[in-house]
């Protein structure tokens, strides 16, 4: 069974356009999920629940690339949190595996040295900062500096709204 | 960093309660968020968790929907309520808030919003419709984090039907002084475009101007459109190549700001799509080939660290060097690259090195003979992903040689293998490999039971569907079909004599029905042996209903043999009642037919699968009923997208944005021309067709034959064709073991650097030498000594007229026709059982009438012909001449007379008419005094269907009256003073002009002539002339922006894949003028693999018509303001393809 027979035929797709992007926990428990392509809500908690599955019982050493249905996924782990992105197969795993990295470190920089709970409790910050980066399964932007600097701008505000209102 | 995180998990329970850690800082403590948090990670059970969320959904729609929440606290409890959806719980009633929430609240609130609704809602959920007027609202603010929110979540969801209303304000920030809005509009476009390419064509000189743009981010994001238009359409943008290499040289030489390095590299993503984009741009075309040379060069030089970038780029590196116009010295350095990846020893590395290899081995095998130890090496490796990898490796390099070593590693891997996917891929892989490379029958057969027992009933269907082909069809001679069939009997039976209960059934049906058709080839084999053998699978409980009919079936055909009857007439008695329709049909049909072996032989003859039976897929045959249908008043069959449309359009909401402050002219006017089809690509337009589908299957398979070795003699391969030929020349003595030949293969075979593979113990080596043999040797010389002019061991038989789009058709029919024609029978005469042998006599004619039925292919024309004959009342029937003539005519008017007759005839047309384009003659009806004749006449504004009134009586023939009559066409007289009287052997002659009320497949028009002889009463004669629909089509010459415009008004339409004519010409180009020739249809453009071509049926009534290549199928999309225009039209398309 394709994963793409499940989407509408009338969207065309990128050969190189990530499909979705799960985060999840060494325990299973899912902390960010983004889905680049237009799936029901059963199919996205069939796949996630399949995922986690498989990629947590992959040996540490092992490759980091999985051949999943007909996508590629790729996944790495950074202390408890799995990062896990699925692909088309003529995609760059490599590639893929840098931007999940950047992606770390923008949430690093951004949070100072980030941690699993940063990401818990301030889940929407990390969506925030993804779309910044990602747009539509797309690298938007890959200068550092520029996504944090419009995230910033914006979480700047709030601040100046904060202190007005308290005022 | 990572040890940072790692600390985490341990410190998390004192995180929990003391909230002192430097990660929690910015934890508040007290929201409500982190209450349920820290709520949720303290349960223990499944149970409570939902129990706790259940409560917090429930507060949390309380408070959404309380008058006094501001919008403040909304965004707190919309936080929450995504917080429950990730976890799994539903809580659509926030959906609706999520909305108004980045409608109506502040900056952040609105941030949150539409965070809400993008994680929320998908591109297709009505709700969306709310969100546009905010959109277009954020789009306008003057706020930059507004627009750049506006415009993300533009670019992750929007519905495509509202594109338009937003599209001019996205275009705006094309020019917007920020660059960062700049970059977010592009990837705005590229979302749309991807959605709805009609729609952004027009600002195609935009992206241009967004790929000089002076920001790096923004000329970035213009390259995803680039990337995707020029993978659509190579030869659009050559002219871009030279500036795509310019960027590409400054990128690597590092004069991009520091900003966009990553880990040193400068812009790795800039990189690879650039790479990506001359990769496609330099296929197949050795001059723009030539500008990248320099600049690849550079690449692999450059990208020298030893980091994961670095290798990404060198992949996509590589894999444009392949692809492009080869130039030796870089693919040295290409396949030196590709070495150090296969030989690292990093996993991932050496996964993309395999990937690369198995990327490059279509062109140039050698590779593979280079890294054989590393490949062996690999098959055994631990990790799953790495073997599979190898395996598909392997698979690109099979021969006729080292196909039962690959094969049987293929099955090794299968039996080992849990994954469903896998299974079915690489099961459908061994069916394709054994089916062109089988070395015997006995290995063949072998090698697809284990396909049929690991594919189960998972596989593909067309595996089993060609395998029964195959052996059906057969291959070669007489001989070795039968004993290739033999040897399939031999060991079906031993298998069934097994434990038949272990099969999947799919394979017992692939059994029963080879034992049906050809137990037979083995005399001494007991038909009731086979029988009872049958009848055990039938018992069996696990035996599927569907099995069981293949089981009945093929006892239908035994029976033929006599000496089984008693143990067939208790099989159907058993199933004769059985509460399956389809398995009391099969019963009942063994029950009969092998009551009356005459019958029998005639509806399955031995050996049926020989003759080629003809499926007319148009379902032509059907016409009359649809007719009759029809003119009682059913209503006319839509395609399933025409009807969603017209049930969308009936429900929708006016789509039209209200108070958009933008003149609504400019809005309408720039939608019109948007739509226009022009260019792109239709079918990915509008809701999915076939097309999409076909094309993507095909994707998958793998298209091993007919793959070009790209460069020429004096390339690279130039140098090691010598090196071989060589090698070629020292024969092997017979005694030099196979692992030495493979030794010798690896030194002549040119690697640039000495193989670093420690010395192999002899087992491996022996794997490789069969793994690889074949592969040196390629060319001609063949080291076993037996040359082998046709690798391809099961080549099918050319079939007469076996169309590429007929195959499949004819795969499924050969082996199912025989019994739909029974089906058919028995459902009209059998069923309700109370059989005389006199009603099986008759329905036996009728049997045999059915299953000549596809034989005569579009053989309703000829059926219809017949009944037209019907219709003529002459006094003379036998003197009636049916017009088949003409109505099976090919549609293109003759230009020069045929028959001494048409000849003597048409001297009698008049000038004006006698140059034009017109049908023969044809005979209407006749009788001793008078015979009718009639053809038509092609003007360039009307058709002229001229009636000849011979007088063959003595006397002359007065008071003549045509009257003409049809539910199809408006009839009108052309001549003045219509003649009344012919003299005796003279001829009269009418004219009318006929045009289109409704359209039809053909067109009939019946007449009545009334006339006087000399002496007697009045007489009255009928007639009918029956003409296809093309006689009234003419070329629309209209310009490509007019048929834009048409396009969009016309509200009928219909799509249809339609067989591509591949004769030498480009296929699209060869296709289109067949219909251009034979339909009278005008060609507006050719651009790349779609076409787009006008005709109008007389007079003023327009039919438009797209065709696209996908894959090997013409797509075709018609449309026209008169209902059944584009059936009618698609139909005369598939004949004029099938004729030609």
């Amino acid at each position: 069974m394709s994963l793409t027979t499940h989407f509408p035929l009338c969207f065309l797709f990128s050969l190189f356009q990530m499909q979705f992007m799960l985060l999840f926990s060494r325990q299973g428990k899912l902390r960010l999920q983004k889905w680049y392509v237009p799936l029901s809500d059963k199919e996205k908690k069939k796949i996630t629940r399949e995922l986690v599955q498989t990629v947590l019982a992959r040996k540490p050493k092992m490759c980091s690339f999985l051949e999943w249905r007909d996508l590629k996924i790729v996944y790495k782990r950074y202390a408890s949190l799995y990062f896990c992105c699925a692909i088309e197969d003529q995609d760059n795993e490599l590639i893929t595996l840098e931007i999940i990295h950047r992606y770390v470190e923008l949430l690093d920089k951004y949070f100072g040295s980030v941690c699993e709970l940063d990401i818990i409790f301030n889940f929407e910050k990390a969506y925030f900062i993804l779309d910044e980066f990602l747009l539509g399964g797309e690298a938007q932007e890959t200068s550092k500096k520029n996504v944090l600097k419009a995230i910033e701008q914006a979480d700047l505000l709030q601040e100046v709204r904060h202190r007005m209102k308290s005022k | 960093m990572s040890d940072v995180v790692e600390k985490t998990l341990t410190a998390l329970p004192s995180l929990l309660s003391l909230d002192s850690q430097p990660g929690s800082a910015k934890l508040s403590s007290t929201s409500k968020l982190g209450n349920l948090i820290r709520g949720i990670t303290e349960l223990t059970s499944k149970h409570e968790e939902e129990k706790l969320i259940q409560r917090e959904l429930a507060s949390i729609k309380e408070q959404v929907s309380s008058p006094n929440t501001s919008m403040r606290q909304m965004k707190e409890l919309m936080v929450r309520a995504i917080y429950c959806e990730s976890l799994g719980y539903e809580a659509s009633f926030s959906y609706i808030h999520a909305i108004k929430l980045a409608q109506q609240g502040t900056v952040l609130e609105k941030r949150v919003g539409y965070l809400a609704v993008s994680l929320f809602l998908n591109e297709s959920h009505e709700l969306l419709l709310l969100l546009v007027n905010t959109v277009l609202k954020d789009l306008q603010s003057t706020n930059l984090i507004e627009v750049c929110m506006a415009l993300t979540v533009v670019s992750q969801m929007f519905p495509k039907d509202m594109i338009p209303a937003i599209l001019p304000l996205v275009e705006e920030k094309l020019n917007h002084p920020k660059e960062i809005i700049r970059r977010k509009a592009v990837l705005a476009l590229y979302k749309f475009y991807l959605i709805a390419p009609n729609q952004v064509q027009h600002i195609h000189n935009k992206f241009r101007k967004a790929l000089c743009d002076k920001d790096p981010g923004v000329m970035t994001a213009s390259l995803h459109i680039y990337l995707q238009m020029i993978q659509e359409n190579p030869e659009g943008y050559k002219d871009l190549t030279a500036s795509f290499v310019t960027i590409l040289k400054q990128v690597v030489g590092g004069k991009l700001p520091m900003d966009f390095n990553y880990h040193s590299v400068p812009a790795p993503w800039l990189q690879i799509q650039l790479l990506r984009i001359l990769s496609l741009l330099g296929k197949n075309d050795q001059s723009t080939s030539e500008i990248m040379y320099e600049v690849l060069d550079e690449s692999l030089r450059r990208a020298e660290m030893n980091h994961n970038i670095t290798y990404a780029i060198l992949y996509e590196c590589v894999k444009c060097i392949y692809t492009i116009h080869p130039k030796s010295d870089l693919l040295e350095k290409a396949a030196k690259c590709i070495g150090n990846f296969v030989l690292s020893p990093k996993i991932n590395l050496k996964y993309l090195g395999l990937k690369a290899l198995t990327y490059v081995v279509q062109q140039d095998p050698k590779l593979a003979l280079q890294h054989q130890m590393t490949i062996i090496e690999c098959l055994d490796h631990p990790d799953l992903i790495i073997k599979r990898e190898t395996l598909e490796l392997l698979f690109r390099i099979t021969n006729a040689q080292n196909v039962t070593v690959i094969v049987e590693k293929m099955l090794e891997f299968l039996h080992s293998n849990t994954d469903d996917y896998t299974t079915i891929d690489l099961v459908g892989k061994v069916a394709e490999l054994a089916e062109k490379y089988a070395p015997g029958n006995e290995w063949f057969i072998e090698t697809m039971n284990t396909v049929f027992s690991v594919g189960g009933d998972m596989m593909q269907p067309d595996i089993p569907n060609s395998f029964l082909k195959l052996l059906s069809e057969g291959f070669d001679t007489v001989e070795e079909d039968r004993k290739l069939r033999l040897f399939a009997v031999d060991s079906y039976v031993s298998l069934l004599q097994g434990e038949p209960g272990k099969l999947p059934q799919r394979f017992l049906q692939v059994i029963s029905w080879v034992l049906g058709e050809y137990s037979h080839l083995r005399e001494e084999l007991e038909p009731a042996t086979v029988m009872r053998l049958l009848a055990k699978l039938l018992d069996m409980k696990q035996t599927s209903s569907e099995t069981k009919s293949w089981v009945l079936l093929a006892m239908t055909k035994l029976v033929r043999a006599g000496q089984v009857f008693q143990s067939a007439q208790e099989v159907s008695e058993t199933y004769g009642s059985s509460m399956d329709t389809v398995l009391r049909q099969r019963a009942q049909e063994l029950q009969h037919l092998s009551q009356d072996c005459e019958l029998r032989a005639r509806v399955l003859p031995q050996d049926a699968g020989l003759e080629p039976l003809e499926v007319d897929s148009s379902l032509s045959f059907l016409d009359g009923f649809v007719s009759e249908a029809l003119a009682a008043g059913a209503a006319p069959y839509k395609p399933p997208h025409q009807r969603q449309e017209e049930l969308a359009q009936a429900k929708a909401l006016s789509l039209e944005p209200y108070g958009l402050s933008l003149p609504i002219s400019m809005s309408s006017c720039s939608i019109a021309d948007r739509q226009s089809p022009t260019l792109l690509s239709m079918s990915s337009g509008l809701s999915g067709d076939s097309t999409d589908l076909s094309h993507k299957g095909s994707s998958t398979t793998l298209k091993l034959d007919g793959v070009k070795r790209v460069w020429g003699r004096e390339g690279y391969l130039a140098q090691r064709e010598a090196v071989e030929e060589a090698a070629q020349v020292e024969v092997p003595s017979p005694l030099r073991s196979p692992s030495q030949q493979a030794e010798a293969d690896s030194s002549h075979s040119q690697t640039p650097t000495p193989t670093p593979t420690p010395e192999p113990d002899q087992e491996k080596q022996q794997l490789a030498s069969s793994l690889f043999f074949g592969l040196s040797s390629q060319s001609s010389v063949c080291l076993m000594g037996k040359s082998e002019p046709t690798p391809q061991r099961f080549r099918r038989k050319a079939k007469g007229q076996a169309s590429s789009s007929g195959a499949a058709e004819q795969i499924s029919n050969s082996l199912v026709s025989a019994p739909s024609a029974v089906d058919n029978f028995l459902c009209n005469n059998l069923l309700d059982s109370n059989i005389t042998s006199q009603v099986g006599i008759s329905s036996s004619e009728q049997t045999s009438e059915l299953s000549q039925g596809p034989a005569t292919t579009n053989g309703t024309c000829d059926t219809e012909a017949e009944s037209t004959d019907g219709d003529i009342k002459g006094s003379n029937p036998s003197l009636i001449i049916g017009d088949n003539g003409l109505v099976a005519a090919d549609p293109t008017p003759h230009k020069d007379p045929g028959s001494p007759k048409d000849f003597c005839l048409s001297s009698h047309l008049p000038a004006e008419l006698s140059e034009l384009c017109r049908s023969e003659i044809t005979p209407l009806c006749s009788n001793q005094s008078l015979g009718l004749s009639a053809c038509h006449v092609h003007k360039e504004d009307s058709l002229v269907l001229v009636v000849f009134i011979t007088n063959s009586s003595d006397a002359a023939i007065r008071q003549i009256l045509l009257d003409l009559d049809s539910e199809q066409l408006q009839v009108s007289c052309v001549s003045d003073s219509p003649v009344e009287d012919v003299t005796s052997h003279s001829v009269a002659m009418h004219q009318f002009s006929l045009t289109v009320k409704r359209p039809s497949v053909h067109v009939e028009v019946v007449g009545m002539v009334s006339y006087q002889l000399p002496v007697g009463t009045p007489q009255e004669v009928q007639f009918s002339y029956k003409l296809p629909l093309t006689s009234f089509i003419r070329p629309l010459t209209v310009s490509t922006e007019e048929y834009g415009t048409m396009w969009l008004s016309f509200s009928h339409d219909t799509k249809q894949n339609l067989t591509l004519i591949s004769d030498g010409e480009e296929p699209l180009t060869a296709t289109l003028n067949v219909l251009k020739e034979k339909l009278q249809l005008h060609i507006v453009e050719i651009i790349g693999m779609e076409g787009i071509i006008a005709c109008q049926l007389l007079r003023d009534q327009p039919c438009l018509m797209h065709c696209r290549v996908h894959a090997d199928v013409l797509a075709v999309w018609l449309r026209s303001p008169v209902p059944d225009l584009p059936d009618c039209l698609i139909y005369h398309c598939q004949r004029a393809l099938q004729e030609h």
